[in-house]
């Protein structure tokens, strides 16, 4: 498969930030309440993240090992304050309804995550497709989650009424915060099993090795992980 | 060789009590209750809990199927678990949603933590929470002799009057099987009898609950705010049903206690305090998930063993 279109569909579906990797679940959950706010929050997600990964990359031999970190929020809260502003002014009832998870993409871990684990070490355009890829992984996720408990909980999709409200009553719980937790739930639970299908055929879509830095040594679940990297950087069988 | 023979390992004596057993002595433990509630709020109260009944246990039947688990429906836990959820139940509520409501207690709140003994909540409990949620203007609009009325805590938190021997019988608006203190304790003392229940949980929530009114209540002492408050709501229905739940309650003596006097401060706070009349089934699905930490602290001393303390104190 062509390199570009493989990184879309690692981020799509192979390594879905949320069904997959389970990234970025603080705007998951709170902001999905309908698919319009999930779309979004995905869509200014992933324009941030190309962007980022872009920058990140074209600059990755300039950035100092020591001060990666600093230099890669700096990036990304310059594009966040930039997708905010354009929010405000042209989408002004989306930006109020998504509220302060727009300026908290900038602690989003699906975007230090890509620029740490993959526009920090590539070129300019595969990490372009990275961001891509992810982002409409997370935007696809969210959009999902906002159908579901849409059509649940006010039987609306997209903001049109599709269940009439003459016959059905409106599941109030999925627009409130359980609801987003028992969506995403059986979502993953599909996800699983569309997987463990794909496995029996013999077409494994890769177990997810939840590894979001590549760097054992500097990583918080360096404890506890079972997929550590030998110094050759291939993931011992387990 | 005869049986007096026969070798085994311990135990040697058991007990006739299987799970089937105990959960038909609850069973007929709520059979008053039921009754009391058919009577009072009709033949919609028979078809609300059969059908709740018949949704739980077709519920946990398929779960079985569908993961390839051995069917546990023939041990009467599922059909307590839909008889204690209908009685939850305003009368009026939809089948449908009390058909949802039955399948959110036995698959999301049972079935996938492990099925019976695995649960952390109480399944009809977690469901009737789930329903008011979801569905909080069927769940609170009661009717009785064919008018909506408020229930009676609804009315004292409005300020009316109530009348609390009609609230002792059961003569008044609420769920179908919380009206009625005196068929809820029916029941109870049956099951007290029949060693199902013991007294610890019951009475430490009553009685945290009976001193935390009269303390906050801000009625002082007056019987008859205390008895309404008493027979008001789920509070009955809960402590010797719900509370005393064997799989969500803690296993320690002490921990029991303790269990109930968690209940009890959470009523009282919820009611007093809160933004509805009614909180038993909160504060009992509340203390519900501190169980674990409630028995890692009241673990009992087993006989002989010195405490860690005491025994650096001797060494010295």
């Amino acid at each position: 498969m062509n390199k570009y279109l493989e990184r879309l569909y690692n981020g799509l579906i192979k390594e879905n930030p949320t069904f997959v990797l389970m990234l970025g679940m603080c705007p998951t959950l709170a902001v999905t309440s309908s698919a319009i706010n999930g779309l979004g929050m995905g869509l200014s997600t992933t324009v941030v993240l190309v962007f980022s990964n872009l920058l990140i990359s074209a600059f990755r031999k300039v950035i100092p090992d020591g001060v990666r970190m600093p230099a890669f929020i700096v990036v990304v809260a310059s594009l966040v304050t930039v997708v905010q502003f354009i929010m405000q002014a042209y989408t002004p009832s989306l930006s109020d309804s998504l509220g302060v998870y727009i300026p908290l993409i900038v602690v989003n871990c699906i975007i230090l995550g890509r620029a740490e684990s993959y526009a920090s070490k590539n070129p300019v355009l595969p990490s372009i497709f990275d961001g891509l890829g992810m982002g409409l992984g997370f935007t696809v996720g969210l959009t999902l989650i906002g159908l579901f408990r849409e059509l649940l909980g006010a039987g609306q999709i997209f903001g049109f009424q599709v269940l009439s409200l003459s016959w059905f009553t409106p599941i109030t719980i999925f627009v409130m915060a359980p609801g987003a937790f028992l969506v995403l739930a059986c979502l993953v639970a599909v996800m699983n099993i569309v997987r463990k299908k794909m496995d029996a055929k013999g077409k494994p879509l890769a177990a997810p090795t939840g590894c979001i830095t590549g760097d054992c040594a500097g990583c918080g679940m360096s404890a506890t992980c079972t997929g550590k990297r030998t110094a050759d950087h291939t993931v011992k069988t387990e | 060789m005869s049986d007096f023979y026969h070798v085994s390992s311990s135990p040697h004596v058991r007990a006739k009590d299987t799970t089937g057993r105990i959960m038909l002595y609850v069973i007929i433990g709520l059979l008053p209750t039921s009754l009391f509630g058919i009577y009072n709020f009709g033949y919609k109260a028979l078809i609300l809990i059969l059908v709740t009944i018949a949704s739980c246990v077709a519920s946990e039947w398929v779960f079985n199927k569908i993961v390839h688990k051995k069917n546990t429906i023939g041990d009467l836990s599922a059909v307590v678990t839909g008889l204690l959820l209908a009685l939850n139940l305003p009368a009026t509520l939809p089948w449908w949603q009390a058909v949802l409501g039955g399948v959110f207690a036995i698959v999301v709140v049972k079935m996938l933590f492990g099925g019976l003994g695995q649960n952390f909540m109480n399944p009809a409990l977690g469901a009737r929470c789930f329903l008011l949620i979801a569905f909080a203007a069927n769940m609170t609009s009661f009717e009785i002799n064919a008018y909506t009325g408020a229930t009676p805590l609804a009315a004292m938190r409005a300020g009316e009057a109530v009348n609390a021997m009609d609230m002792l019988i059961g003569r008044t608006a609420g769920t179908i099987g919380e009206t009625s203190a005196i068929a809820i304790l029916i029941g109870a003392i049956f099951l007290i009898l029949m060693g199902v229940i013991d007294l610890r949980i019951p009475a430490s929530y009553i009685i945290t609950f009976v001193i935390f009114i009269l303390l906050f209540g801000g009625y002082g002492f007056d019987i008859n705010y205390v008895t309404a408050q008493l027979c008001g709501g789920g509070l009955m229905l809960g402590a010797f049903f719900m509370a005393t739940d064997y799989v969500t309650s803690p296993i320690t003596p002490r921990g029991q206690i303790l269990f109930g006097i968690c209940c009890g401060i959470f009523t009282g706070l919820f009611r007093c305090f809160g933004a509805n009349a009614e909180g038993v089934s909160f504060a009992i699905i509340l203390s519900n998930i501190l169980v674990p930490l409630i028995e890692k602290y009241t673990v009992p001393r087993a006989f002989g063993q010195v405490k860690e303390s005491k025994k650096a104190e001797g060494g010295k």
